[in-house]
């Protein structure tokens, strides 16, 4: 079966700087794949150039199959449901409004109908009314979240969606979208806390400097050498009765 | 009130404004010359009403009108609530344009103005809309059209600069201070034709006004086809601006100020906006040319002064309103 979404060799610049340096990626049905990596590794690079965003100077981008470049916004959109890291809206819309955003494809009633479920499914459904701009960070965040589930789409990839979030809500978040994969979508996310991508993910890519420098199973990609040499940690993943942590401290400089 | 009453209150506002307007003017009429208008406009007060005053308030509404929806629509693509029509450059070109038009002695051939006028807006139109193709970021637009505004106005007092005659100076200035003083019915005519492509235009841009609510790159992943809804949000404005300007000289303000007035009764909606805007802006438009006839003045009021006068406190108060709910 073709992967939900490839990204082969991928060598791309923001301005003069290499931000990707020969990444690759690839997200199957199913699955919740982990991008992580230290600040300006490459992972919302990484993710833009795979969506067509960012234009690629090496390498390939594909879409269940098909070349990003040859679909049309149309296509691309029924392919893919993308929450990028910038929470910043321009105005202060009801928040059902804000999520109905994520289904043009359908008539204003059955937006707006989608729109409530996917707020009840985030656990703000009594927010529906207010506006976007009278909500604190966490309750943008969540809205924001809905109007990505709101897309439908069979691949979901979301830009550091738990930013900024309480602990409750970073795992409801990632509750949900491992939900979307249960159900058959394949989901990426970029994430900065290795335990909760180690617990949340089924596999991890982790980056650095542009490139892939370890990949696969969350043990394996987040190895001890791994967290040395790219995240300059000593450490190790540690299961709990609770789920796998993070257990580390700073290698001196 | 939801945005279908709004529309519908804003609708009878104007249609009651218009017919003050019409009934009241410098010269005022008799209840039984009203009489007369009515029962034969061929009459001396028919010709006063219909002949006079009538086209100035439709030509006043449609200009107001024009500006509202070319201001809301500005407002949405640049996703700034201090945006207006003027802020492409597109008014700053189509007064060059008029300028220049009068300065050359064109102003005794009918329409030559205004054809001037529009000429401008749309050399400018054009390349604001090459623009918005290539960038996405509203920052691009602001600063070209800033760039581009400076640049015309440079150019329009390089015209006053080397005009040898002091009349055709006082002749620009006049007419650059915007007015709907003795339009025509032709005049309305040939004000229709760009401003209806360009109100099309803009409202096929709603849903994208909307998507952008969400930022650039949420909007692109969107399927929307957000280049081509960029580039007919400023080509509509631009035209509905030059327009506007062609037809009726500059007028500040209402662009700016109409969108405000509605946008708590649409939730800041920018496709919800923009018809009430455009409502609003006629319904402003008819009342400040009503009072620049009525004001009594030794030479009567030009419209953009009065839209400006007025405007700019009322704006400013609404500032400070906003001002309060942004800090609480």
């Amino acid at each position: 079966m073709t992967a939900a979404w490839t990204l082969t060799g991928a060598k791309a610049r923001r301005g003069k700087a290499l931000v990707l340096d020969g990444a690759s990626l690839d997200v199957e049905s199913g699955e919740v794949l982990g991008v992580v990596g230290p600040n300006g590794a490459g992972k919302t690079s990484l993710l833009r150039a795979g969506l067509g965003l960012m234009p690629l100077e090496a390498g390939q981008a594909r879409l269940g199959g098909r070349p990003v470049g040859e679909l049309n916004p149309v296509e691309r959109a029924r392919l893919v449901g993308y929450l990028p890291q910038e929470r910043r809206l321009a105005w202060n819309l009801p928040a059902v409004e804000v999520v109905a955003l994520g289904a043009p494809d359908l008539t204003p009633s059955e937006a707006l109908a989608v729109a409530r479920e996917r707020l009840e499914r985030v656990g703000v459904s009594d927010l529906a009314d207010r506006g976007v701009l009278d909500m604190s960070g966490g309750e943008r965040a969540r809205v924001l979240l809905a109007r990505l589930l709101a897309t439908r789409a069979p691949l979901l990839v979301a830009d550091e969606p738990v930013a900024g979030l309480d602990p409750d809500a970073q795992l409801l978040t990632l509750d949900l979208l491992r939900a979307e994969a249960a159900a058959g979508a394949a989901v990426v996310v970029t994430l900065h806390d290795l335990g909760l991508a180690a617990r949340s993910c089924d596999r991890i890519v982790v980056l650095d400097h542009g490139r892939v420098a370890s990949e696969g199973g969350p043990a394996e990609a987040l190895s001890p050498a791994v967290l040395a040499t790219v995240f300059r940690l000593n450490g190790a993943l540690i299961d709990t009765p609770a789920g796998v942590i993070l257990a580390a401290r700073r290698l001196p400089a | 009130m939801s945005p279908r009453r709004l529309e519908l209150v804003l609708a009878l506002a104007l249609i009651a404004a218009a017919a003050v307007a019409v009934g009241l003017g410098e010269s005022p009429l008799s209840v039984a010359q009203y009489h007369q208008a009515l029962a034969d406009p061929a009459s001396a007060p028919g010709e006063v009403l219909w002949a006079i005053r009538l086209p100035r308030v439709l030509m006043a509404a449609l200009v107001g009108a024009g500006l509202g929806l070319a201001g809301a629509t500005m407002q949405g693509l640049l996703r700034n609530p201090l945006a207006e029509p003027g802020v492409l450059g597109v008014s700053a070109t189509a007064g060059l344009g008029a300028s220049l038009a009068i300065a050359g002695g064109l102003a005794a051939f009918p329409g030559a103005i205004e054809l001037a006028a529009l000429a401008g807006a749309l050399a400018a139109g054009g390349v604001v809309v090459g623009l918005a193709a290539r960038f996405r970021e509203p920052e691009v637009l602001i600063l070209f059209g800033v760039a581009l505004s400076a640049f015309a106005g440079a150019l329009t007092a390089l015209v006053f600069n080397l005009s040898p005659s002091p009349v055709a100076i006082a002749e620009v200035l006049a007419w650059l201070m915007g007015s709907v003083e003795n339009r025509d019915f032709t005049d309305i005519l040939r004000a229709l034709g760009p401003m209806t492509v360009g109100a099309g235009l803009c409202l096929y841009a709603a849903r994208g006004l909307r998507m952008l609510t969400l930022g650039e790159e949420a909007a692109q992943m969107s399927g929307l086809p957000m280049a081509r809804l960029r580039v007919a949000a400023v080509a509509g404005s631009a035209l509905l601006a030059g327009a506007s300007v062609a037809a009726a000289g500059v007028i500040g303000f209402v662009g700016l100020a109409a969108p405000h007035l509605v946008r708590a009764a649409v939730r800041d909606d920018p496709g919800k906006l923009q018809r009430p805007s455009a409502l609003a802006g006629a319904v402003l438009l008819v009342a400040a040319d009503l009072a620049a006839r009525l004001i009594p003045t030794e030479q009567e009021l030009k419209l953009g002064v009065v839209t400006a006068l007025f405007g700019a406190p009322v704006f400013a108060l609404l500032a400070w309103r906003a001002a309060r709910s942004w800090r609480s």
